[in-house]
């Protein structure tokens, strides 16, 4: 498609589009949002990208295959779940450590559900991407 | 019929030469860890002669009773003894049969896999984990008949065992798991205590008939006999211990193993009886037939099954002992035969017994070993194969039911046996010499030592039957029966009726041995008479099940989306509609529910979207119309407070707009595929399809909703997962699974999704 006001405003609005969906996918434990919803938006906005700027383009911008981060995706989730194990609990148990926690102040949370919901992100986004621009590349 | 390409590897180097191959010289590596296991498993022995088991135990999946747990006695470790001992022998005559072969690390790969698989099979006391053994000898099965994969035959021969003994499997878990029920334990050790209860039970005769498809198909009784003798498309030393020694005796083992369980009932007892009888005898004859030697050998293979069959039907001591005896001369000469036949193959370049004539001059170490597995196959005394039909007349005799049947049956196979021997073994060494594809000459010292140290065990044992007797023979007849027993094996038992049967026998057989080309001349006019072989009747039956499949898949999956559609639709229709009428279920809501201004401006949305996408008139309009629908119900979702939900409604529906927007600029136009009364069917089963799923959405809000899985959402989700969006903490952590699950599923559509397109962008039909 080519259209001056859509090429401008991509540049703009899918950079924004990817600062949200990571904001979507860091506050998911405690407000509305997660690692689908952010995978969703930043499908959205890369999609987006490819119907300003071409397939090509978007590749490159991605620097990654789709498959490939979907799949990669999909491995971190499976490494986070097994990672319980390590702990010595059953697959899929979420270990959590706080980060300068102590007197009232919750530290800075980390878990290995952060890291699971980062593989859902990342499956969903390659996934959706995948069928997209194979579908942009027929066209 | 000879294993091309395959056999005989690149042995140039000549006797015991090192050849150098691709595993570097150290094939016979091979045989180190059987070796290791063989002499682990010696150590259980004096406990075992006590009368003690050894057990060990590991947990698996405890809340199903199903442990990994393993158990000693003598049943296991007389089958334990065979597999790796044989192992040893097998492991070492390949590393010199497949010398140079380019996969011999993938066939060492497959046999030790082989091997573990069998140990596990019959060392196994809980029968889940027996079943798992059992389906692993299914697969390496089939790895090691299909080793030769560029042969047609190998293959559909790996096939045909894998999908009989596969099938029979699926039998025998349906029975092992009603027999863990029935018994109230999935531990071999502890069923085997409740024999009186399973026999008593209801599910007795199911558990009976599935447990018994399962050995028949794993050790080939008739009719499922066919497989094995196909299976000689594998390997020789693979045939020499998967289907001779070790892994037909799986169903051997499994009757042996559930004698104390399912055993001395009248279905069991002619169960076995009869189907042993017939396969022996059916079997012998058939061995008559055959010119290829191996052919034959695996033709007296299924005897030597049916004949342990018959005798593990019975409930007397002797019959039980004449089993476990017959079992290990069996496993010693079959063995031993079957490598010697490897030898001659490897030698001359061909097993055909017409073509073969006079190689004891040039192979004199391996016609000795010849002679001597023969003379125990024939049970020749001082052998130990003498001792074993000595013990199968006397058990015979011993059954009380149907003794002159079981004694008929026993004599008739084992004079057919005598005349076997001798074709294998004298006929391609004695006489006169005749041209074979390669000049003959003795094979290097790894592949005669195998053959010449089971037929000397053969013989030592023949000898000195006391030591198998006291340290295997008894302490498995104790197992099988499960009560303390007294076998006492001796070579010489005075002149009695089982004497005057083996005289019998060998006059038989030396008659039949004798007239033998004109036997079979006559068997073979005699077998053309026949409708089919169990062969071909399985071939029909394969091709019926494949004309079902194409008929039912051209049916249902026409290569047209509407019909694709139409068909899920519609069953989807039929099967909840149905259900929601047959479980009386269908409920009609009793008072309108109060629903606001903005409530009632989303339904309306709602509906005003379905109906435009429902008379849209360009693909582009529909689609859009359906994004309301979607837009709508997400409207929905915020008003009853489910953001994510809506969040998730909204990106989906985007993208999936976006997603056929693309497509559709692909697709022919609404006017060109849409037919008149297409449109009147599609309306239709869009109207039934929403009546129902309106229907079972009211019967769902009709039923009390159970708050106890959202009460326990609510309080664990921040004081045990630290979050406070329970739909995203669910996600993650308490159905983290579930999630993983759906994500796979994602990326696997994808991935399809791509390869289509990417098939069609080459001009492929996919």
């Amino acid at each position: 498609m080519n259209s001056l006001i859509l090429n401008a405003a991509t540049r703009l609005l899918v950079a924004l589009m990817l600062l949200f969906s990571v904001y979507m996918l860091l506050r998911g434990h405690n407000e509305p949002g997660g690692g689908f919803i952010g995978g969703l938006i930043a499908a959205i906005g890369f999609a987006l990208y490819a119907m300003a700027h071409g397939t090509a383009a978007t590749r490159r911008a991605l620097r990654f295959g789709p498959a490939a981060i979907s799949v990669a995706g999909l491995g971190i989730a499976l490494l986070a779940g097994l990672s319980a194990a390590l702990a010595g609990d059953a697959f899929f148990t979420g270990q959590w450590w706080f980060i300068g926690a102590g007197n009232g102040d919750k530290g800075l949370p980390l878990s290995t559900v952060l890291v699971f919901d980062i593989g859902v992100y990342l499956a969903v986004v390659g996934a959706a991407l995948t069928i997209v621009l194979a579908l942009e590349d027929e066209t | 019929m000879t294993d091309h390409g395959l056999g005989p590897g690149r042995q140039t180097a000549g006797r015991g030469g090192g050849t150098i191959s691709r595993d570097g010289g150290f094939g016979w590596l091979l045989a180190l860890p059987p070796a290791a296991l063989a002499v682990a498993f010696s150590t259980a022995l004096p406990t075992v002669m006590d009368g003690g088991t050894v057990r060990f135990a590991y947990d698996w999946v405890p809340s199903l009773g199903i442990g990994l747990s393993f158990l000693i006695d003598g049943l296991s470790l007389t089958f334990a003894l065979l597999i790796s001992g044989i192992g040893v022998l097998v492991g070492l005559y390949s590393s010199a049969y497949l010398a140079g072969h380019s996969h011999y690390r993938r066939f060492s790969v497959y046999l030790l896999l082989f091997m573990v698989a069998m140990l596990g099979l019959v060392l196994a006391d809980n029968v889940i984990t027996l079943f798992v053994f059992w389906e692993l000898t299914t697969v390496a099965s089939y790895l090691l008949i299909g080793f030769d994969h560029a042969s047609a035959k190998a293959r559909r021969s790996a096939l045909q065992a894998l999908l009989l003994t596969g099938a029979g499997g699926l039998a025998l878990l349906a029975g092992l798991i009603l027999l863990g029920a029935a018994a109230g334990s999935f531990e071999l050790s502890t069923i085997m205590a409740s024999g009186d209860a399973v026999r008593d039970h209801q599910l007795y005769l199911p558990i009976l008939i599935l447990v018994l498809i399962g050995a028949f198909t794993k050790s080939a009784q008739v009719p499922f006999h066919f497989w094995l003798p196909n299976a000689m498309a594998a390997p020789t030393p693979v045939s020499a211990y998967l289907h001779s020694a070790t892994m037909v005796k799986a169903g051997i083992y499994l009757l042996a193993r559930m004698h104390p369980v399912l055993g001395g009932t009248d279905g069991w007892i002619w169960t076995l009886t009869i189907f042993g009888a017939v396969t022996a005898v059916a079997a012998s004859v058939l061995a008559l037939r055959q010119t290829d030697l191996k052919l034959a050998l695996a033709y007296t293979t299924v005897m030597a099954l049916g004949t342990l069959t018959m005798f593990l039907g019975a409930e007397a001591t002797v019959a039980v002992a004449a089993a476990v005896t017959f079992l290990i001369v069996h496993s010693l000469y079959k063995a031993a035969l079957f490598l010697i036949i490897g030898n001659i193959d490897h030698a001359t370049g061909t097993r055909d017994v017409a073509l073969l004539g006079g190689l004891v001059r040039a192979m004199p170490i391996t016609a000795l070993a010849a002679a001597a597995a023969a003379l125990s196959m024939a049970g020749f005394p001082p052998f130990l194969g003498f001792i074993g039909k000595e013990l199968k007349y006397e058990g015979a005799l011993a059954i009380a039911s149907e003794p002159v049947f079981v004694a008929g049956a026993a004599i008739l196979a084992n004079a057919l046996m005598v005349a076997v021997a001798g074709i294998v073994a004298l006929r391609p060494f004695y006489g006169a010499p005749s041209a074979t594809p390669k000049p003959p000459r003795e094979v290097p010292i790894r592949m005669w030592i195998s053959p010449v140290l089971l037929a000397g065990l053969g013989l030592t044992f023949g000898m000195a039957p006391s030591v198998i007797a006291d340290s295997l023979v008894q302490p498995a007849v104790t197992a099988i029966l499960g009560r303390p027993e007294t076998v006492k094996l001796a070579l010489w038992h005075g002149f009695n009726l089982p004497l005057l049967l083996s005289v019998l026998t060998f006059v038989l057989g030396l008659t039949a041995y004798a007239i033998h080309p004109r036997l079979r001349q006559y068997l073979i006019a005699a077998g053309t008479r026949l409708p089919a072989t169990a062969d071909q009747v399985w071939d029909r039956l394969l091709d019926g099940l494949k004309g079902l499949a194409a008929v039912q898949t051209r049916i249902l999956q026409g290569g047209r989306l509407r019909r694709y559609m139409f068909v899920v639709f519609a069953s989807f229709a039929i099967a909840v509609g149905t259900t929601l009428i047959a479980t009386g279920a269908l409920r009609l809501p009793t008072e309108w529910p109060d629903l606001l201004l903005k409530h009632w401006a989303a339904v309306v949305l709602i509906a005003a979207g379905a109906v435009m996408a429902a008379v849209a008139s360009t693909r582009l309009t529909a689609i859009c119309a359906l994004g309301v629908v979607g837009v709508g119900v997400a409207l929905l979702f915020v008003m009853f407070g489910a953001p994510d939900l809506a969040i998730t409604q909204l990106l989906v529906e985007i993208l999936v707009v976006v997603l056929v927007a693309m497509v559709m600029l692909r697709l022919p136009g609404f006017k060109q595929v849409t037919v008149r009364r297409f449109r009147r069917a599609d309306a239709l089963l869009g109207v039934a399809v929403g009546t129902v799923v309106t229907a079972t959405l009211l019967a769902v809000l009709a039923a009390p909703f159970d708050r106890s899985v959202t009460t326990y959402f609510e309080t664990t989700s921040v004081p045990e997962a630290f979050g406070r969006n329970i739909v995203n903490v669910i996600l993650v952590d308490f159905r983290a699974l579930d999630t993983f699950g759906e994500v796979a599923v994602v990326v696997v559509a994808a991935l399809g999704a791509y390869a289509l397109l990417a098939g069609t962008r080459r001009g492929e039909r996919p």
